[in-house]
This record gives C-alpha cells, sequence and structure tokens, in this order.
C-alpha cells in the first residue's frame, strides 16, 4: 500500500493524471444512473433495486447490436428506445402495483426483478466478461504514461449532451412540467387534469431509458458482466443518499467523487478493493447522513 | 386450540425424527431444510414482528462460519500458515479434539455474531424502513467483499475445514441433528418471547415507532435484543454449515447475499410475514418445490425465483398465514384474551 502511494505521489505524479481522468469518465456514467434513480424515487417514491441491471441490461443490448455490426453509439438511440419500451412493461406488470404501498415492497419488488433480469442475460449471454471494441483511436500523453482512448472523451460528452437535454426536457416540455407537478403533489397534480398513472409510467421509462444510455457507455468504456449490476445499484444509491433528491449539481459532483474514490482505491489498495469501496461509500454516506440528522433529533427515513 | 398445537408438534417431530432413516438419500436436503426454517424464522423476528426489512441477516451467517472455522484451526494449527498452504497440510484432528473444537467454535461463532450484531446496531438502527434494508445489504455485500482481501483467513480462495472424524452416514445424521435442534430451540424461544412484553414491545416499534418510543418503551435496546437474538442463532447455525460444507469461502458460501439472503426474505413473506408459523410453512413449501422442480429447470431455476419473489410480492403479499388469518379469522386469527379486554374497557379506551 505504501508502495503504491509512492508510485502516485513520488515516483510518477503524471500517473495522478490518468486516475482523475478515469475517475471523471467512469463519473460521468455513474452521475447518469443515479440522476434516474433520484427522478424516480423523487417522483413516485419507489426505490428502484434493479437500476443497475437495466444499466447492464443497456450495455448488452449495444453488446449484441454490435455483434450485428452496429456501432454502439449509433447503437445507443435505439438501445433508448428498447429500454423505454421495457421501462414501460415494467411499470405496467410490476411497478404500478406496488407504488401506493409500504416502501419495502417496492424495494423487495425491484430486487425480485434484478435477480431475474441478470439470470436473464446470465442465460442468453452467458457469465463472462464482455466489451466492445468501438475502433475508435487512442492518445497518448505524457510520455505514454497516460492514454486516453477517444472514446472515453466521446462518451463523455455524450453523458453530459444526454443530461443536459433530461434537464431542459424536465424544465421546458408540457410533460416534464408534468412530471414536476407530480412529484410536488400527485393528488393536487390529479385534480389538475395530469393524468398521474401515465406519468408515473413515463418517469419509470425515461429512467430505464437513461440507464440503457448509461449501459451503451458501460459496455465501451468498461465492462459488462450479468451480474455486476448491483453494484451499479449500490453506487446510485450512495450517490443520491449523499446528494439528496432533485439536486443535480450535488448529483454530477458525488458521481465523479465516487468515480475519483474508487479509482484511487483501486490503485492505493488493490484492485479487489474496488467493488467494497463502492458499497463502503453507501454504509459511509448512510451513517454520515445519520449523525447529521441526530443533531436535530431526526431519524433518517 | 392448544391440544392442537401439541399434536402438531408431535407430529413434526415425528416426522423430523424418522426423516433421515426412511429417506437416507435426501439427509443433506433436510438439513438444509432446517437451516431455512431457522433463517427464515430469525429474519421475521426482525422483519415481521418488528418491521425492520433486514437484507443483510446473512452477514451473521458468515461472520459465524469464518469465526467458528477460526476458533477451530487455530486451537491446534497456526492459521495463517493452515490457509496459505491452501489445503496441502492435512489437519489430523483427534475425535476429542474435533469435537471440543467444533463446540467452541459454534458457541464463538453465535457469540461472534452477537457481538458485531450489537456493534452494527448502534449505527444501522438510527436508518428507518428502506434505508435499513439497502443499508444491510450494503454490509453484506461489504463483508463479502472485504473478507475476500484478508489473507489471514485464505482470502478469496477461501479455507477447508477439518476433516469430520467418522462415517459418512453418521457425518450427515450427526449435522441434521444439531440443525434441527437448533431450529426448534429457536422456534420455542421465538414463540415464548412473543408473549412476553418483549414481542408487544417489538410490535409496537412496527406500528409507530415515534409514538413506542414516546411511551416510554427504550426502543433502541428492544431492537438491539432482536437483532442480537437473530444474529446468534444465524453465527452458530453458519458455523454448522461451515463444517458441514466442509469449505468455505467468501462470496459463495459464508455471504451469498443473492442465495440464502434472499431466500430467507422469500420465504418468510411467502409463508406470512409477522406470524410465527408462516416462516416455518413458507420455508418448507420453498424449499420442497425448489429442491422438487429445481433439477429440472436446466438453468431456468434462478429467473423461476426472480419470477416467484416478484409474483408474491406484487400479488399476494400476506402470504399464506395472512391469507388464513383473513379468510378465516375466528380458526387462525389473533386471539384477544378477553381478561384483558375487560380491564381495557374499565379503563374506557375500548
Amino acid at each position: 500500500m505504501l508502495d503504491n502511494l509512492q508510485l502516485l505521489f513520488v515516483w510518477a505524479p503524471v500517473m495522478n493524471v490518468q486516475l482523475i481522468l478515469d475517475g471523471i469518465f467512469v463519473g460521468a456514467v455513474f452521475a447518469l444512473c443515479a440522476y434516474g434513480l433520484a427522478l424516480v424515487w423523487g417522483v413516485m417514491n419507489v426505490k428502484n433495486l434493479a437500476q443497475g441491471d437495466f444499466v447492464i441490461m443497456g450495455g448488452y443490448l449495444a453488446f449484441a447490436m454490435h455483434q450485428w455490426g452496429i456501432h454502439p453509439i449509433v447503437a445507443m438511440p435505439l438501445v433508448m428506445i428498447i429500454m423505454f419500451i421495457f421501462g414501460w412493461a415494467v411499470y405496467r406488470l410490476i411497478i404500478k402495483r406496488v407504488i401506493d404501498q409500504d416502501m419495502f415492497v417496492s424495494l423487495l419488488a425491484t430486487f425480485g426483478l434484478s435477480l431475474l433480469m441478470q439470470q436473464v442475460m446470465n442465460l442468453i449471454f452467458g457469465p463472462e466478461v464482455q466489451i466492445i471494441d468501438s475502433h475508435l483511436p487512442v492518445f497518448d500523453a505524457f510520455d505514454n504514461f497516460v492514454t486516453i482512448p477517444s472514446v472515453k472523451i466521446v462518451s463523455l460528452v455524450l453523458a453530459a449532451a444526454l443530461a443536459v437535454a433530461v434537464v431542459l426536457f424536465m424544465k421546458k416540455s408540457r410533460t416534464g412540467q408534468a412530471i414536476r407537478a407530480t412529484a410536488q403533489d400527485p393528488r393536487a397534480a390529479r385534480v389538475l387534469g395530469i393524468d398521474t398513472d401515465r406519468i408515473y409510467a413515463f418517469t419509470f421509462s425515461l429512467n430505464a431509458a437513461i440507464c440503457g444510455a448509461a449501459g451503451v457507455l458501460v459496455s465501451v468504456i468498461w465492462v459488462i458482466q450479468p451480474f455486476y449490476g448491483i453494484v451499479y445499484s449500490v453506487r446510485s444509491f450512495a450517490i443520491v443518499t449523499a446528494a439528496g433528491l432533485g439536486n443535480l449539481p450535488a448529483v454530477i459532483s458525488m458521481g465523479f467523487g465516487l468515480g475519483l474514490i474508487e479509482q484511487y482505491t483501486g490503485i492505493i489498495l488493490g484492485a479487489e478493493y474496488q467493488v467494497a469501496a463502492a458499497v463502503v461509500m453507501l454504509l459511509v454516506v448512510l451513517i454520515w447522513r445519520q449523525i447529521q440528522m441526530r443533531r436535530s433529533r431526526q431519524v433518517v427515513r | 386450540m392448544s391440544r392442537n398445537n401439541t399434536v402438531l408438534y408431535l407430529v413434526i417431530l415425528a416426522l423430523a425424527l424418522i426423516g433421515p432413516y426412511v429417506f437416507p438419500a435426501y439427509t443433506q436436503q433436510m438439513t438444509v431444510l432446517w437451516v431455512m426454517v431457522l433463517m427464515a424464522s430469525t429474519w421475521d423476528t426482525l422483519g415481521g414482528q418488528m418491521g425492520y426489512n433486514s437484507l443483510g441477516n446473512i452477514t451473521f451467517f458468515g461472520a459465524g462460519m469464518y469465526i467458528s472455522a477460526i476458533v477451530q484451526i487455530s486451537m491446534f494449527y497456526d492459521v495463517a500458515a493452515y490457509t496459505s498452504a491452501f489445503g496441502a497440510i492435512k489437519p489430523e484432528f483427534t475425535v476429542s479434539q474435533y469435537y471440543t473444537g467444533l463446540f467452541l467454535g459454534i458457541i464463538a461463532g453465535g457469540v461472534g455474531a452477537v457481538a458485531l450484531s450489537l456493534f452494527f446496531g448502534t449505527f444501522m438502527f438510527g436508518l428507518r424502513g428502506p434505508y435499513f434494508a439497502i443499508g444491510t445489504l450494503g454490509l453484506a455485500v461489504a463483508a463479502g467483499q472485504l473478507t475476500g482481501t484478508i489473507d489471514y483467513i485464505g482470502g478469496g480462495s477461501g479455507i477447508s475445514m477439518p476433516f469430520f472424524p467418522g462415517e459418512i452416514e453418521f457425518r450427515s445424521l450427526f449435522f441434521y441433528s444439531l440443525c434441527l435442534v437448533l431450529a426448534v430451540a429457536a422456534h420455542f424461544l421465538l414463540r415464548w418471547l412473543y408473549s412476553t412484553q418483549f414481542g408487544l414491545a417489538i410490535n409496537a416499534i412496527r406500528d409507530d415507532e415515534d409514538k413506542a418510543e414516546a411511551m416510554g418503551i427504550p426502543t433502541l435496546k428492544y431492537k438491539q435484543i432482536g437483532w442480537g437474538i437473530a444474529a446468534f442463532f444465524m453465527g452458530c447455525v453458519g458455523a454448522i454449515f461451515g463444517n458441514m460444507v466442509g469449505f468455505i469461502e467468501p462470496v459463495e458460501v459464508a455471504f451469498p447475499t443473492a442465495t440464502f439472503g434472499i431466500f430467507m426474505v422469500a420465504m418468510a413473506l411467502l409463508g406470512g410475514k409477522g406470524t410465527l408459523w408462516g416462516p416455518v410453512l413458507g420455508a418448507v413449501l420453498f424449499h420442497v418445490v425448489k429442491e422438487a422442480t429445481w433439477t429440472y429447470l436446466l438453468g431456468w431455476q434462478w429467473v423461476a425465483l426472480g419470477l416467484i419473489i416478484i409474483v408474491n410480492i406484487v400479488y399476494f403479499q400476506q402470504g399464506i398465514v395472512g391469507w388464513l388469518q383473513m379468510k378465516y379469522p375466528e380458526r387462525f386469527g389473533i386471539t384477544v384474551d378477553s381478561s384483558n379486554v375487560q380491564s381495557d374497557s374499565k379503563g374506557g379506551t375500548a
């Protein structure tokens, strides 16, 4: 561990550039997933534990299309459309029935969904770790110490564009306004003629589409495997719990922060701690929130 | 009612005792059945009776397993040397060494799990509702991941446990009876606890924790006790299970969040949470159906599991016993002691 610290800060400080860049590239994806989770959580009060599996499913859809010869960047809108339809179906079959019930019910139902999706993907694509080769050029900097695949830059730009598009959609469009109204007060929204059921379905499907897009990015800049979904769910929960609902700047900065923390833990402590880092971050955030709440004699609920 | 119960207990006991003699090939499955009954019942202490839905009780299962492994091996060997040899050292335990090691290991597993639950409880019980579920799930995943990095106990490649000094039939019967005794002990302990003030207190916490606290119930203490009881049994059964399997490894055997960790919740919900018999019934049904159909599903069994959980949660939330209570309240409903009711009505609350 000390060796690794020395390597980072004494021998080759330029490696920090690589880590920070990687952290930002990965963090953008985390921020996307977390934004989707915060959307569903805030609007319909459903805590979606299948969030990470939506991401992995998006990745596998891109992987399948890549095998048919469609470039993943081109496939992204297609994946988003498919995931949107999938999200709508999931809402109709499962979420609609648990939405007005005890919160643990929605949590467990989505956990069941997560198991189901993992296993179906495992049966279709096999348990191997997959990656999509995007065939885009790779840049080197600082005497080959830092490598920047241009696909990562493309994905960062895409993630940013998607985030801006979603935010504009929520702010400007009529549907976006209806979603925000429903989040504020579902009953009043219903009185004012908003079909809240349709809004819920749309929100959940939008979340699935955002996750699908994030999954495409994951499949080109990182790796996908049927059982990696739970880690993305945990990361999203950590980010949302720390940032709060509906606080977009905080979600984005927490996403980048988590990306950086994971990259640094992976280098300093070893790669086997990388998953643990995400989970421990969630626990740390939960405990920290509790200490904050305890000052005002409240609990985290 | 009580006479029926006695008959029921005797029938179950008789089935449990003759089971391994009639179907000796299925002793292992029956052992797992008792493990599952125990898991579902102790999960229900928190999840059903107290309203704290934990997804991380499996942490104590794995903790008990590892603690007992360390205790059993360290009594006669150096653990670090043992694990770094990757099973190359074939330890010779004499019969008395094995049994004392196992006994102390089970006790240490249970006590260690209780200590861990008290420690985790201090910060986990400030979380309510879904946050508690997510936090405990995180705890279980983190425990599995972090245990895999500790070289002292074998890291990700695991430890092989001491060999059982005896014949294979006797071995399976021995572990069967251990699990049976533990499950029965847990059942009667919980049955007694639910009938005491402790049961009322944890039900009050489930119904409205803030009001319970305002009424002067020391909620944190009760929550700690409830989780401690669950942790003790999970730790003990983890220690037994580790010895029964013979080889322990962090992610699949010790902290199986996606199998046993979710099975216990699914079983308690299937049978009906918040009831004494629900988890038992759910565990038996779940395990029998699982064992009977699993091998014919050819890889689709996990898909079926996900479907069962979803259908159970979405369409059949109250569970079997809950449904019976609703359908036949005079036969299965909660009986109210009439003497209490009268004293209540005198007080003007009725």
